[in-house]
């Protein structure tokens, strides 16, 4: 019998949250898809508390992943507002053109 | 009869300085007679009071006052006083600074008469009494001091007294910063005595001038001279800018871009013997070094047959008298390196009354040309100018050391003490001092011949305006031309031929330098002396100048020009005054002025302000410029960054 | 009596609120209101003078109207204000100083007055409190407090390269003074106090002597400012306007002397005594190389700026002699009038190139230019001017008589004692100062006049002569009398030469 052991869960959150940073930083297209690659590296994140809760029988990780969760949906909302507010105002969402900062 | 004497040495030094006060500040309000009335009442007075003092001095027998009448300032241990010594050397010098003072000053009222700067010239020529008698009278070398930078302060103003004249602003610069390169060398005197003596005052130096001489000083790693020779020599350094010595005698001959009376009482009176006071004040320490008194033997000597060949090629009636100042202050420089410091004082007398008077004739008669000064647009005048000539006969006749005018006793004895002396250099300046009578007369009479005599060379328009000038010119004339005649014949005995000599008080001579007292027992009285003159070479000399001069200018007036044919290379460099001007244009001031744009454009604008300083802000701009590109402004960018700097710090701590 | 009355911070706070004031009633073209308002701020400032003078004790070297308030108790930082013989006189200068600047500034500025007055207050009061301050903090913040009022000064009222000039004044000088502020909290740890006084009996090693020396020397040497920091000064000297020229000679660079005095000498005796070769060659460096690159200047302020860094060498010579004369002497009361020559120089140095900045204004603000080649033949139309500026013109050739004669002699006479050779290029001024100045006074006075616009030139009004006057007087009076400074000098700079010989190893 194959046992689900924590380096599996952690090699599990481990390839969300890369696929989440690649994602991040090889997308130079759309700001959505930057959005939802942050939401899967919190999702990996949640993975990983999850697992450390379950193994150490801790419940504190279980009530902080609500936490993440909730922070997330939060974190969504407003950047999916400013990304609104971002296309009406530069009729673009493209990435490679948001370079305003540039020094 | 001390506070007497301080308070009557007050009112002489600060009655020129009031009255030079009202006439400057107060011109507009007192007006151009107010003016001259004012100072030259205050340099009467002085002068009539320096009469006083000089008989307490002398007929009196009052011992010499030396007394501090004020605090300068106080620094540490030390303390630096104003006071006057006065004694035999002050006394004589007050007489005859206030005397010519008061003759010039008469004298300016007319040939100043039409100057719009007549207060500010009189005020002036007050300024410069008061420096003169302060720096005569002084008990200290601060005091000195003062009066050596007023006195060329004042002379700077009045060569460039008329100040539209290009070449009187530039005479009056040359003359500052020559006198400038001689003061620093005073100045490291005066560093010098508080150094090792502690103090400025006369009294306290001298007394320590054994000592001095017994301790040594090296300037040079690996040399060294006693400690009185550096003195000494940095003082004559101050000594041989203001009274016009070689090399730094090139200000002198400029000066004569001031006003005439100027020349009279500065650059031939006054102001340039103050080098010959001051060494004669110093001869307690001179004497304990042969070295300093060789320098100055050779240096006089030199700069009196040197500067005295410098005349016979100048067309410039000023310029002519100048040099030949400069050749007298080099007789009265020998004189003093020759021990004979009697002889020196006694003729800077003779000869601040007999050059001031040429001076003041060769004004006269500048005056008279309508302000021509060359000599070659002269000749004949003595038809016009009857008591100019007489005058200016008078003055060259002393000039010419021809007995009995008073040049003849005071110059006569500077040559025979320095043929006596026996120190180094001793033959050499004989032979400078022998020859320079020659070259003396030569051009004293060249000048006598071209503007008095010899075919008239004006023009109509000049002749038709030619008459005597004012009583208040010609006044000065006579009262100068009295001295001239008889100083030499009163003065002598007292001066040289007794002993003790009026001067002992004041001057130190050791024994076996004592030349004046060697001459002194060879002395029988005036007669024999003036009928000893016709067996010395001296007088020859001078009759052999006379007579070649009027050989070669009233006689055989081609004669002067073949000669400059013949000898060009000689003649051309007379004309280049050897080389000294050139010289400083060339390499002193041009090299200054490279090296001061070197130091300006190069060494401070483009490596110090450019390379370092511009450079430093250059260097942050680039970096800067590099940086930047971190930030893209790109979110990935940003992302990746963070990331590997997650990375990295994540390695950091494991490892 | 005098003792119940806090006339240091009196002295320090009016010039502030006077500029408050004069910066509110000077509004909206209210110009007239605003110069009178500074020009009674100022003249208070000269009040409160003859109290300090009066009730200063001239024989006592300890710091006199003593003020401690507790400010930042935490830290141990104090509000502690005092004097002694070295900054009073200094103290009095800035007042002097602030009162002239307004009076230049009456008729010749036209543009914000009110605010430039004002400048000129705030920057009095930082002054006087730098001179002050017994407490390091406190003195750090007047000593970098007062380089706003000047930027602004020069930033704002300053001719066309002004904004290049002020910027790189503030960041020269800022760059300077930042290791001040480490060094200060170097001193802070080991003593445990920020008074300066307590600074002085602190024991240090050479190695952190040398250190804390180093840090003060950049903060220093920029203000004074030796060679080679000194590149800031002629710009900032030829954009400045006259006054700002003024407030940065007379003020500014006495700064960096004074500190030489406070901190450098009696903190740091050993490193000083180390070190002080190379501050005499570097001083000597300013007083010859300086005094030929003013020859070659073109522009009347620039030639003065340079004679001004020139002058400051002997300030910084005669403070860094002491060490070599009483080497050579062996005895202690020889180096007096090195330490004190400095101090003459430095009032001496105020007032001699203040007046010549003030009258390089004058002809500036009727011709607007500073070139020498622009004017010629002024005496001609201004003789009044002429005749003041050649009484500035020999205070800065060093004439007996003159201010500026007093310091440089006594220095050049100390010099003696250390070396002759510092002696010999310390007296090169002679020939120098002689050159640069009065071949100046020269090209720009003399000859007959060379165009219409000096030809149109008229001479000086009441107003200016008022003001140049006071100083012509001044130059004067200490060239004559210096006695009464001296006097107030005496006994600090005994006590000062005492903690400065001896070694704190």
């Amino acid at each position: 019998m194959m046992f689900i052991t924590l380096t599996n869960y952690l090699i599990i959150g481990a390839i969300l949250f890369g696929l989440g940073m690649a994602g991040m930083v090889v997308n130079r297209k759309n700001l959505i898809a930057l959005l939802m690659c942050v939401e899967l590296m919190l999702l990996a994140v949640n993975t990983n508390f999850i697992a450390f809760s379950y193994y150490h029988q801790d419940i504190t990780g279980q009530i902080f992943v609500f936490f993440i969760l909730a922070v997330a949906a939060a974190e969504a909302a407003i950047g999916l507002a400013i990304l609104t507010v971002l296309f009406k105002h530069r009729k673009t969402v493209d990435v490679s053109q948001l370079n305003t900062l540039k020094g | 009869m001390h506070a007497t004497i301080l308070n009557l040495t007050l009112i002489i030094i600060f009655l020129p300085l009031i009255a030079g006060l009202i006439a400057g500040v107060f011109g507009k309000t007192v007006g151009r007679d107010g003016a001259h009335w004012v100072t030259c009442t205050g340099v009467a007075i002085s002068f009539l009071l320096s009469l006083v003092i000089c008989k307490w001095i002398y007929i009196d027998q009052v011992p010499a006052f030396y007394g501090n009448f004020y605090t300068w300032s106080i620094s540490g241990r030390f303390q630096f006083n104003l006071g006057f010594l006065i004694d035999h050397l002050s006394a004589v010098m007050m007489a005859v600074v206030t005397f010519v003072s008061l003759a010039v000053h008469v004298y300016s009222i007319g040939y100043m008469h039409d100057d719009p700067g007549y207060q500010r010239f009189f005020s002036y020529i007050s300024f410069f009494t008061f420096a003169m008698l302060m720096l005569v009278t002084a008990n200290n070398f601060l005091q000195l001091y003062f009066g050596w930078e007023g006195v060329g302060l004042i002379s700077y103003l009045l060569i460039g007294f008329w100040f539209k004249r290009e070449s009187a602003n530039l005479g009056s610069l040359k003359a500052f910063i020559v006198n400038r390169v001689g003061d620093m060398g005073f100045l490291l005197a005066l560093a010098g005595f508080i150094c090792f003596c502690d103090s400025l005052d006369m009294h306290t130096i001298f007394s320590q001038a054994p000592q001095l001489a017994a301790q040594s000083f090296s300037i040079f790693p690996g040399t060294s001279c006693s400690v009185v020779t550096l003195l000494c020599i940095l003082s004559f350094i101050g000594a041989m800018g203001k009274s016009a010595q070689m090399p730094l005698h090139v200000w002198l001959p400029e000066s004569m871009e001031g006003p005439t009376p100027i020349s009279a009482l500065i650059h031939a009176a006054t102001m340039v013997t103050a080098g010959i006071y001051l060494v004669s004040r110093m001869s307690p320490l001179f004497e304990y070094s042969n070295t300093a008194l060789s320098f100055v033997l050779i240096v006089g000597a030199t700069g009196a047959l040197f500067t005295g060949i410098l005349a016979l090629v100048q067309n410039d009636i000023k310029r002519v008298v100048a040099y030949s100042t400069l050749s007298q202050l080099g007789y009265m420089i020998a004189a003093l390196g020759a021990s004979a410091y009697g002889a020196g004082i006694f003729h800077l007398i003779t000869h601040a009354f007999f050059k001031a008077l040429l001076f003041l004739a060769a004004g006269s008669v500048i005056l008279a040309c309508h302000h021509e000064q060359d000599m070659r647009k002269m000749g004949g005048l003595y038809k016009y100018l009857p008591v100019t000539y007489i005058s200016f006969l008078i003055g060259a006749l002393a000039l010419c050391a021809i007995p009995p005018f008073s040049g003849f006793y005071s110059k006569d004895a500077i040559i025979d003490a320095v043929g006596m002396t026996t120190i180094f250099g001793g033959h050499y300046a004989y032979y400078c001092v022998l020859i320079g009578t020659f070259v003396t007369a030569l051009y004293t009479f060249r000048a006598f011949f071209l503007t008095f005599h010899t075919t008239e060379r004006f023009d109509e328009q000049t002749r038709s305006h030619l008459h005597e000038s004012p009583w208040v010119v010609l006044i000065p004339l006579i009262v100068l031309a009295i001295p001239s005649v008889c100083a030499g014949f009163i003065l002598a005995k007292p001066f040289l031929y007794q002993t003790p000599s009026i001067l002992d008080g004041s001057i130190f001579i050791l024994p076996n330098h004592n030349v004046i007292a060697a001459l002194a027992t060879h002395f029988t009285g005036h007669m024999q002396h003036l009928l000893d003159s016709f067996h010395t070479l001296t007088l020859w000399f001078a009759i052999a100048g006379i007579f070649s001069a009027w050989l070669f200018y009233q006689r055989m007036p081609n004669l002067p020009a073949k000669c400059a044919q013949r000898f060009k290379i000689l003649y051309t460099i007379l004309i280049d005054k050897y080389g000294f001007d050139r010289f400083n244009e060339k390499v002193i001031v041009k090299n200054t002025r490279t090296l001061a744009d070197f130091s300006f454009n190069v060494a401070d604008v483009k490596i110090l302000d450019g390379i370092i300083v511009n450079g430093a802000g250059r260097l942050v701009t680039w970096f800067s410029s590099v940086v930047r590109r971190l930030q893209s402004g790109y979110l990935f960018h940003y992302a990746l960054v963070m990331i590997v700097g997650l990375l990295g710090l994540l390695f950091w701590f494991i490892y | 009596m005098l003792s119940h009355i806090p006339l240091l911070s009196l002295m320090i706070w009016t010039p502030l609120v006077g500029a408050v004031i004069t910066l509110f009633i000077g509004r909206d073209g209210h110009d007239n209101r605003a110069r009178w308002a500074a020009l009674i701020t100022a003249l208070i400032g000269i009040i409160y003078c003859i109290p300090a003078y009066i009730g200063f004790n001239n024989q006592d070297f300890h710091m006199q109207f003593q003020e401690l308030h507790p400010w930042i108790s935490v830290y141990g930082i104090n509000y502690a204000l005092g004097v002694d013989g070295i900054s009073l006189p200094l103290i009095f200068l800035t007042s002097l100083t602030t009162l002239l600047v307004v009076l230049a500034g009456w008729q010749t500025i036209t543009f914000r007055i009110g605010q430039y007055m004002a400048s000129f207050l705030v920057m009095s009061s930082m002054v006087i409190g730098v001179f002050a301050s017994l407490d390091s903090v406190l003195f750090y913040i007047f000593w970098e407090g007062m380089l706003i009022p000047m930027y602004l000064n020069i930033g704002i009222w300053g001719s066309e390269n002004r904004s290049y000039a002020s910027i790189k004044f503030f960041l020269y000088t800022f760059f300077g003074s930042a290791l001040l502020l480490v060094v200060i909290l170097y001193l802070r740890i080991h003593a445990n106090s920020f008074a300066i006084t307590d600074f002085y009996p602190l024991k240090m090693s050479m190695h952190a002597q040398i250190i804390v020396f180093l840090g003060f020397l950049l903060a220093f040497a920029v203000k004074v400012p030796m060679w080679p920091v000194h590149t800031w000064l002629p710009d900032a000297h030829t954009e400045a306007p006259a006054g700002g020229s003024v407030v940065l000679a007379a003020l500014m660079l006495k700064l960096g002397g004074y500190g030489f005095l406070r901190f450098s000498l009696p903190i740091v005796p050993d490193a000083c005594h180390m070190l002080d070769k190379w501050m005499i060659v570097l001083s000597l460096v300013a007083i010859v190389y300086i005094g030929l690159v003013a020859i070659a200047q073109v522009d009347m302020k620039k030639l003065i700026a340079y004679s001004s860094v020139a002058h400051m060498g002997f300030v910084t010579l005669g403070s860094f002699m002491i060490y070599s004369i009483v080497q050579a002497t062996g005895d202690v009361s020889e180096a007096y009038m090195s330490l004190e020559g400095a101090m003459v120089q430095m009032i001496a140095h105020a007032f001699g190139s203040g007046a010549m900045f003030l009258g390089v204004g004058v002809l500036y603000h009727r011709l607007h230019s500073r070139l020498i080649k622009d004017f010629g033949g002024v005496a001609n139309t201004m003789p009044v001017f002429a005749t003041l500026f050649m009484i500035f013109a020999m205070s800065n050739v060093g004439l007996p008589g003159t201010a500026g004669f007093v310091g440089e002699f006594m220095v050049i006479l100390s010099a003696f004692q250390a070396s002759f050779w510092v002696a010999f290029f310390a007296a090169m001024t002679l020939i120098l100062g002689a050159s640069y100045t009065l071949w100046m006074y020269k090209r720009v006075f003399f000859g007959s006049v060379t165009s219409a616009g000096v030809d149109s030139l008229t001479d000086i009004n009441m107003m200016e002569r008022l003001y140049l006057m006071i100083l012509a007087a001044g130059v004067l009076f200490l060239g004559i009398y210096p006695m009464p400074l001296l006097n107030m000098l005496h006994a600090t700079t005994g006590h000062l030469l005492q903690l400065s010989l001896v070694s704190k190893l």
